[in-house]
């Protein structure tokens, strides 16, 4: 095979890769430098949208904090609740195909129509969760009291992607070698200190991986946002992608929220490789 | 002789009498949507679409999510395409998505539909694209029954770009078993000393609302409140906070601009006016039902509509749904103009008038044009006009989550009411006079429909909920949306804003 002959096959890889990744970032770029909206059309206004976003738009920066508590508290209860469930299933209990089944649900149905039912069940009025608290004296307002409405978005989240977690760390747990976990026994090791000094230690680095690719995508958070509250009350559960999406498909801001975009990919890029770092460096200490 | 004119006489009144009625049924039998009335005559009836024939041809249509205007959208292409052999594709966009959904491509210079559905206020910024209609149609039976107000709507300059399908406008529904019940009154009078009556102003709007809220005040062994309204942020809550405002800040003494002041193009969203109204907006928190500060439009409907509170104001659908058959309070419902005030900010002077001041807010229905670059311009017109035609329009109008509400001027006759669709007859014209009163009033309010409007929009949106939210005080959040709006003025261009805004002022000065 002479040396041409490679760049032919290697050409169809390539073209889908800049066809879906690179040409949307260096078009996203090119957007973030014009006043592409509704009236103005691809025009060049150079830094004009960054300094808009650095120096005269708090709501960007509030979402944007806002989205980082509520993925980093999400991502950390799924990462207990699915640990947990996955510990269950990984030991040989009853019904442990049915349980390993049950977990994984969640995940399979569609996020948007899920929401759609967890915001009938949280409905203040019509609800049943509401209806059967009113017993006990309560009527929570889960969507509309600021803080209980990102407690109830919290609460979607956690439901819906702790199979995820889930299904990585019982992967995880099912690959570990026997040995260890052996040696513990013959020691004597109580169940509690086997978790800490043999399981937790040898599933680190899944954990890590978990955590990540949970953080990303729970960064992205949108659906839950939309369907559940549309931001609100007020701008109480707005988050970074929530915001862009208002700017970009609801204002037609589009040059604008690119610029929002590209910011937000970079400072992503930038803490998640600090969160990966630090997680590394406290979980895989020795 | 005499017996020969007579005989005559009978044989036309029979056959006009009775060919229309054998017309009616064969359409009507064909299509039970228009059963009540059968075929209406027109240039776009059932009998005239008939004779078209676009068999190969393929009309794309992105219309609102069912049901509301969905619905009727996907059922009259679904007998288009029967009538004329025409391949209708409908679809389903929700109404966020709306305005982008079209121009995106607009924009990129394609067109992916021949009809978009949208609202009214988006035509400053579709006008580019869209293809005027044409003489043909503007010429035709069904569009010369349309109001002044809503050809007005649809027009920009003297040119309609839209397709009138829907007239809107906001209005107050009450309960009309409460308010008009002698022994409620007197229970109102006792324990408030004030007289129980359909609400003048916002002011007695609330204080019948919190008295009526949270108690079982029908007797159906469930709590009811006092107010259902649009309060979830994006969802069309703009409209309901400048439903609130038009009776403080419209003032008829000072032309020149509700929104802003047109010579200046400073924004007046911030004036004491608006404050005031929003002051109210926020203490209606207290008596909405539970979770109604997240009330969507589709929330207001089922609320009020299935008997949950005494008030309501927006659209007709809400009053619709609570008159159709299947409704809990069928015939126990009543229209009347929106609340008023007792004083209005006049921003000449900078002084509150204390004197009574009530205006209508028209605010925007749903709209469709047809897309310039469409390859089948007449087939959509055709379709458009079909919609609308005499027949599918009343049938429509009896269908509450339809969204297709009176824009015509034979929609404000009562009988259609009484006789179609079993409603009371001083129902029936109260609700006609509310909805003429508006047409004739010289007080209206239009919609903002200038370059950009939904960035103007949105930052009223994010403004008042943060407002009701608890999050900003009624000054501070409306300071913030003047801010924003001046912001955009720049980003846009105080000429361009200016230009399209003075067309919406001729209107509201009524020069236009």
């Amino acid at each position: 095979m002479n040396f041409k002959q490679k760049y032919v096959f290697l050409f169809p890889g390539l073209f889908v890769l800049i066809g879906i990744l690179i040409f949307p970032i260096i078009f996203v770029v090119r957007l973030s430098l014009s006043g592409w909206n509704s009236y103005n059309g691809l025009n060049f206004i150079g830094l004009e949208n960054y300094i808009r976003l650095f120096t005269d738009d708090p709501r960007f920066w509030e979402s944007f904090f806002r989205l980082s508590f509520l993925s980093v508290t999400t991502v950390i209860l799924q990462y207990v609740i699915g640990f947990a469930l996955a510990h269950m299933v990984w030991k040989d209990i009853k019904f442990q195909r049915f349980f390993r089944v049950l977990f994984l649900i969640p995940m399979m149905t569609t996020p948007v129509i899920m929401t759609v039912i967890w915001r009938t069940f949280f409905h203040e009025s019509l609800g049943p969760v509401n209806d059967i608290l009113s017993n006990f004296g309560m009527s929570p307002k889960w969507l509309t009291d600021p803080v209980l409405a990102k407690v109830t978005v919290i609460i979607v989240e956690v439901w819906q992607w702790t199979p995820f977690m889930f299904l990585l760390l019982l992967a995880g747990l099912l690959s570990l070698p026997k040995e260890p976990f052996l040696a513990a026994a013959i020691d004597g090791a109580s169940p509690v200190r086997k978790f800490l000094y043999v399981t937790f230690p040898l599933m680190a680095p899944i954990s890590i991986g978990a955590i990540i690719i949970r953080l990303i995508e729970a960064s992205k958070i949108m659906d839950t946002v939309y369907v559940l509250t549309s931001g609100g009350p007020g701008t109480s559960t707005e988050t970074s992608s929530f915001y862009i999406f208002i700017k970009g498909l609801r204002e037609f801001q589009m040059g604008y929220a690119a610029s929002m975009s590209f910011t937000y990919l970079i400072i992503m890029i930038i803490s998640l490789t600090v969160i990966a770092k630090v997680l590394t460096k406290l979980m895989l200490k020795d | 002789m005499k017996i020969i004119k007579t005989c005559l006489t009978a044989v036309i009144s029979s056959v006009l009498m009775f060919s229309p009625m054998a017309y009616a049924d064969k359409w009507g039998d064909q299509f039970p949507h228009i059963k009540a009335t059968g075929d209406i005559a027109g240039d776009c009836s059932y009998e005239e679409m008939s004779k078209k024939n676009y068999k190969g041809k393929t009309l794309k249509i992105n219309t609102h999510a069912v049901p509301v205007i969905g619905q009727p959208t996907a059922l009259h292409a679904e007998q288009f395409a029967k009538l004329t052999g025409a391949k209708v594709d409908v679809t389903h966009t929700p109404a966020g998505d709306l305005y982008a959904k079209a121009m995106v491509p607009f924009k990129a210079g394609q067109a992916p539909y021949d009809i978009v559905f949208g609202f009214s206020n988006f035509i400053n910024d579709w006008k580019r694209y869209l293809a005027p209609v044409p003489k043909k149609y503007m010429n035709s039976t069904e569009m010369k029954d349309v109001t002044k107000s809503h050809i007005g709507v649809s027009s920009w300059d003297g040119t309609m770009y839209q397709y009138p399908v829907d007239g809107d406008r906001h209005y107050l529904k009450y309960r009309k078993d409460v308010i008009d019940n002698p022994e409620m009154q007197k229970k109102y009078k006792a324990d408030t000393g004030k007289e129980l009556r359909v609400p003048r102003t916002w002011k007695e709007y609330g204080e019948m609302a919190k008295y009526f809220n949270g108690w079982d005040w029908d007797g159906d062994g469930e709590k009811e409140y006092g107010s259902a309204e649009v309060m979830k942020k994006d969802d069309l809550m703009f409209a309901a906070f400048f439903s609130r405002s038009v009776a403080y800040a419209k003032n008829p003494r000072t032309p020149g601009g509700f929104f802003f002041d047109l010579d200046t193009m400073k924004p007046n969203i911030n004036n004491p006016g608006f404050v005031e109204a929003l002051g109210d907006w926020v203490e209606a928190t207290k008596y909405v039902p539970p979770g109604g500060i997240n009330f969507g439009l589709g929330d207001e409907i089922g609320s009020f509509g299935g008997g949950q509170t005494l008030f309501s104001f927006s659209w007709d659908d809400a009053f619709i749904a609570a008159m159709q058959d299947d409704s809990p309070i069928k015939n126990k419902v009543g229209a009347a103009p929106l609340p008023g005030a007792d004083r209005v900010w006049n921003r000449t002077s900078n002084s509150w008038e204390n004197q009574y001041n009530q205006a209508p807010y028209i605010v925007w229905g749903w709209a469709v044009g047809v897309a310039k670059k469409s390859k089948v311009k007449d087939m959509a017109f055709d379709y458009l006009c079909f919609f609308s035609n005499g027949a599918n329009h009343q049938a429509d109008l009896a269908i509450g989550n339809f969204g297709v509400n009176p824009f015509k001027n034979s929609d404000f006759d009562p009988n259609i009411y009484i006789n179609t669709m079993g409603w009371d007859a001083d129902i029936a014209n109260s609700y006609t006079k509310t909805l003429l009163d508006m047409e004739k009033s010289k007080n209206r309010v239009f919609p903002l429909r200038v370059p950009g409007v939904f960035e103007f929009t949105s930052a009223v949106a994010t403004g008042t909920s943060k407002a009701l939210a608890g999050q900003l005080s009624p000054q501070e959040a409306l300071d913030e949306v003047a801010k924003e709006w001046e912001a955009i003025v720049q980003r846009v261009g105080k000429k361009a804003v200016q230009d399209a805004y003075a067309v919406g002022v001729k209107m509201e000065d009524n020069k236009l």
